[in-house]
């Protein structure tokens, strides 16, 4: 099939703008302008073009489409090998849509280096993207790993106080997971004497060998969803990289752990997955209502949010081990929204940073009588994070506990804890941010968004906005893949009832 | 005539040393630049001829000496890493009191030392190349005379040198005097499976030959002398130290494990294993603590012996494919992240601490994105070229089924990525110290250059150093 080569444009697209960054003629003021100007409308025209990918997709098979393959390594049998299917192909949208509003949320917020920024921030959406089209475990690893280097030079040299340590932290604790992830890579290779992902798919493993495997990537992607206990890099990396830089975090980068288990763990190590399930539901469980009384206690808004991320990806974690429809949908669609949500949330701290150079809750109080159109954006975002109907929060959590409720009734009844305790530690921190009297002096004349921001949050708005209301176009897409990867899976129920399921 | 035909390289190699020695004799000080250029094109010379045809695939001299497929990309990579570290000492040279012929000269006579090592097919020739070049290695590490380190480090390099090769000399007299003969062939004859029971005093040689060449690389637990040779030496030295002898010793000591012994895997197995872990465990747990860089790329070079040594543990066509390989990535890193560090001057003087890197990605872009490439290579992040290295060995080790080694490998390898990213951190992170002087020199710009780009650009075409590796390895193997 010889097609449009939209996968290899979309990952060549942002490189392409990071080289022409670089080799711009440097002059102090205009570099950061044209700097920023480059980049954004790279990050804006490789957006456009990755909607193609979900214009033109065909949502009634589950093969992989927009294939492109090349010899790469002949004598190791590994090639160049993209393709998306409806499981993925949101999850680019999401990397497209998401790095432009990066983009100009640091518009104004990073004022020194701001070529190299820039040139980090596009290289790391190219290896992002193309994490999410690798249709080869070696190419996969090599986008995976390469998100590291330019996140580690956001964090580190863009970063708050502590930003060498925080970023130290996330390197190496990502770094361990991923060496063991690779080994598996190679022990798989060595089985089936190839890396091609949709080949490896259809490989049978021996249980015992699944076993290993099963742990060697669960050290890989638990580390990167990140999964209770093994996320304490998060809230340090979240609390000391710039606001773009947490945007992306969690954003894009948390979502690759919940990816690698779809892609790789349920549909390859299918057996395994079933016998570890026991194991990732306590540590989800665990997660959930931990991470949210912890989120309770926390005195730094960045840091909060933080842990409300791990209690949401604890919630993607048992929607993908449910082995079922709704369960494995819904964990998407946690994904999906807690993407925008959490970028969003990020964000808002980010705008009253940016004013008043603090994160801590206590340096706010009252900010509804200066920023009305602020308040009424935080607000949008702490329901469509505790998930009210309406916003997209609802959809993925509701699917996922209808999922795990037919998997495990006792872990349905104890993830909803947590759908409790996050209207608790959410609303508790919008009051104390928002609402009360406006004592503070420095907070006096503080200003509300202006219309940067507002261009910046009006299509993060609309988003959580349709996902909430009519999430119909999205399933339609995902729905055959995955459907197709429970039946990979060996998940109990089958597709027509599935679907007359959700019909109800 | 014929049958000088494979040794062409050496013998032109040795001819025109002698002829340069005489040049710098008749022309006196003022020629080194002369004869280092000279040096290069002489290098240059012997590169083609043995990456032509002009060095065809053959034993001569009766046998002490072979050139295969293995030979030939072994010997590439030697002049390789010799030329590209001789043009980097060119500046270096002519600013620090180096100004003596005779450094050239000795460059060039360990260069054919090594070649000799890599083509040795007998116990007796694998010593000549061993000694010739280490002799002259020697006197190059205590070249500065007036610096009380590099004498140090040359003094200290002998002694230890001089007990290795007295180790390695028993090994061969003991394997010699319980086997009767010196010849690779009939020793793997001779051990070859079915030949009934192995006796202790060839075993016992073996172990001293493998002692002698673990020396040679710098391996575990005979690598006392690397940190302060490393340090002491002049800085272009190092670097050279760093890559040719390296390589070479490395193709000996594949060829003997693999050639003569190679029967003997079940005696040499555990060695080699026992030495990589600990190198693996040395470089990466012992470099944390360095504040000179010179002595952190020592440490690095451990451990990146302890990879390599993977490879031959892992006793495969595919272990030996994954060496020459990481052999390959090895040296461009190497070379470059040399001519950085010979790049860290200040006010006309060399200096050499890690904190002297603060802000350098402010004050020199261009050499901070360099050597930012180079640590992150080293350090096997993908997708630049050291990750591939990596990658090949631990695939082999894998095949082979031992996966507890591979798990130490790769957990070592986090740890050794944390000093790696930390001259990272501080050329980007830290504030910045005073700039160095510039410019740097066209040599050492065109090289590090060259370097990075092959790091960088390596994942886009790596097949013909993967096929040629693979060559290499099958023509090792019978």
């Amino acid at each position: 099939m010889d097609t449009f080569p939209f996968l290899s444009l979309t990952i060549a697209l942002p490189l392409i703008g990071a080289l022409f960054i670089m080799l711009m003629p440097k002059d102090e003021e205009v570099e950061a302008r044209n700097a920023r100007n480059v980049a954004l409308w790279t990050s804006v025209i490789t957006f456009v073009l990755s909607l193609f990918l979900w214009g033109l997709f065909d949502t009634t098979t589950a093969a992989f489409q927009f294939a492109e393959r090349r010899v790469w390594v002949d004598s190791f049998a590994i090639s160049y090998h993209l393709g998306v299917d409806g499981i993925s192909v949101f999850f680019i949208l999401l990397t497209t849509f998401l790095t432009p509003l990066c983009i100009m949320a640091s518009w104004r917020a990073i004022e020194h280096r701001v070529r190299e920024y820039m040139i980090a921030f596009l290289v790391l959406e190219a290896m992002m993207v193309g994490v999410f089209c690798a249709l080869d475990m070696v190419l996969f690893y090599l986008f995976f790993e390469g998100t590291l280097i330019p996140m580690f030079l956001i964090i580190g040299v863009w970063g708050g106080p502590r930003r060498v340590y925080a970023t130290f932290k996330f390197f190496l604790y990502t770094l361990l997971g991923s060496v063991l992830f690779l080994l598996a890579i190679m022990a798989m290779y060595l089985e089936a004497s190839t890396t091609d992902i949709p080949t490896l798919m259809v490989t049978s493993f021996s249980f015992d060998a699944q076993r290993w495997l099963f742990l060697a990537l669960f050290a890989s992607f638990a580390v990167k969803v990140p999964m209770w206990p093994v996320h304490t890099w998060l809230p340090d990396a979240h609390v000391e990289a710039p606001t773009a830089g947490s945007m992306v975090l969690a954003g894009v980068l948390l979502k690759f752990g919940g990816y690698g288990f779809l892609r790789f763990s349920l549909p390859m190590l299918p057996e395994a997955s079933e016998f570890f399930t026991p194991m990732i539901f306590s540590l989800s469980v665990v997660a959930v209502i931990y991470t949210s009384l912890v989120a309770l206690a926390q005195e730094d808004m960045k840091k909060l949010i933080a842990y409300s991320s791990v209690a949401h990806m604890g919630f993607v974690t048992i929607g993908i081990f449910t082995f079922n429809t709704q369960g494995i949908e819904g964990a998407i669609m946690v994904m999906l929204s807690h993407g925008v949500v959490s970028a969003a949330l990020f964000l808002c701290v980010g705008v009253v940073y940016d004013r008043m150079h603090s994160r801590l809750i206590q340096s706010y109080g009252g900010l509804v009588h200066r920023m009305p159109l602020y308040a009424f954006t935080f607000l949008l975002f702490t329901l469509a994070s505790v998930g009210l109907p309406g916003t997209s929060g609802f959809i993925g959590e509701f699917l996922t506990l209808v999922g795990a409720y037919q998997a495990n009734t006792w872990v349905a009844a104890l993830a909803t804890i947590g759908i409790i305790l996050g209207p608790a530690y959410m609303l508790w921190l919008y009051r104390r941010v928002v609402f009360g009297d406006l004592t503070k002096d420095e907070l006096k004349d503080i200003l509300d968004i202006g219309p940067r921001e507002i261009a910046i949050f009006a299509p993060m708005i609309v988003l959580v906005m349709v996902l909430g209301i009519y999430p119909e176009p999205f399933f339609d897409v995902i729905r055959v893949s995955v459907e197709n990867l429970v039946a990979q899976s060996g998940g109990t129920i089958d597709g027509v009832q599935a679907m007359a399921l959700v019909a109800e | 005539m014929s049958t000088f035909a494979p040794l062409f390289a050496e013998i032109w190699l040795a001819v025109a040393g002698m002829a340069l020695l005489m040049l710098g004799v008749f022309r006196g000080k003022r020629s080194t630049r002369l004869v280092a250029g000279l040096t290069v094109g002489a290098f240059i010379v012997a590169f083609m001829a043995i990456a032509g045809d002009m060095a065809r695939p053959g034993i001569a001299m009766g046998g002490l000496f072979i050139v295969d497929d293995f030979a030939v990309f072994m010997k590439t990579l030697v002049l390789l890493g010799a030329g590209l570290t001789l043009v980097l000492s060119l500046g270096f040279i002519r600013r620090e009191n180096m100004e003596r012929f005779e450094y050239p000269v000795l460059v060039l006579f360990a260069t054919l030392g090594m070649l000799m090592m890599v083509s040795a097919n007998d116990l007796i020739s694998l010593y000549m190349g061993l000694e010739l070049q280490s002799l002259a290695l020697y006197v190059i590490a205590a070249f500065q005379r007036d610096s009380l380190r590099s004498t140090e480090a040359g003094l200290k390099y002998f002694v230890l040198g001089a007990l290795a090769s007295g180790m390695l000399l028993y090994g061969c007299s003991l394997v010699y005097g319980f086997t009767g003969t010196t010849r690779f062939e009939a020793l793997a004859d001779l051990f070859a499976v079915g030949h009934g029971e192995v006796s202790v005093g060839v075993v016992i040689g073996l172990v001293f030959i493998a002692a002698g060449l673990a020396f040679k690389v710098s391996a575990v637990p005979f690598h006392m002398w690397t940190p302060d040779v490393y340090e002491g030496a002049p800085t272009p030295v190092t670097a050279f130290f760093a890559v040719a002898p390296k390589i070479a010793a490395m193709a000996l000591l594949i060829r003997v494990m693999m050639q003569p012994f190679g029967d003997l895997v079940a005696q040499w197995q555990q060695i080699l294993i026992f030495v990589s872990v600990g190198s693996m465990l040395l470089g990466a747990f012992a470099a944390l603590v360095q504040d000179n860089i010179k002595r952190l790329m020592a440490y690095s070079s451990i451990g990146h012996v302890g990879y390599a040594l993977l490879g031959l543990a892992a006793g495969s066509e595919a272990g030996i494919t994954g060496i020459l390989v990481y052999m390959a990535i090895y040296l461009a890193m190497n070379v470059g992240a040399f001519g950085c560090i010979l790049a860290m001057r200040r006010q006309n003087r060399m200096i050499e601490t890690i904190p002297d890197l603060a802000g350098l990605s402010r004050t020199n872009p261009k050499m901070a994105l360099a050597m930012g490439i180079f640590m992150f290579s080293m350090a096997g992040i993908p997708p630049l070229a050291g990750f591939f290295g990596k990658f090949y060995i631990f695939l082999a080790v894998i095949e082979a089924g031992m996966y507890g080694l591979a798990v130490i490998g790769v957990l070592t390898s986090v740890v050794g990525a944390y000093y790696y990213l930390r001259i990272v951190k501080v050329m980007c992170f830290d504030e910045p110290a005073d700039p160095f002087d510039a410019p740097v020199g066209s040599e050492i710009s065109i090289v590090v250059t060259v370097s990075a780009a092959f790091v960088l650009l390596f994942l886009l075409y790596p097949a013909p150093l993967l096929r040629s590796a693979q060559a290499a390895a099958v023509a090792l193997l019978p």
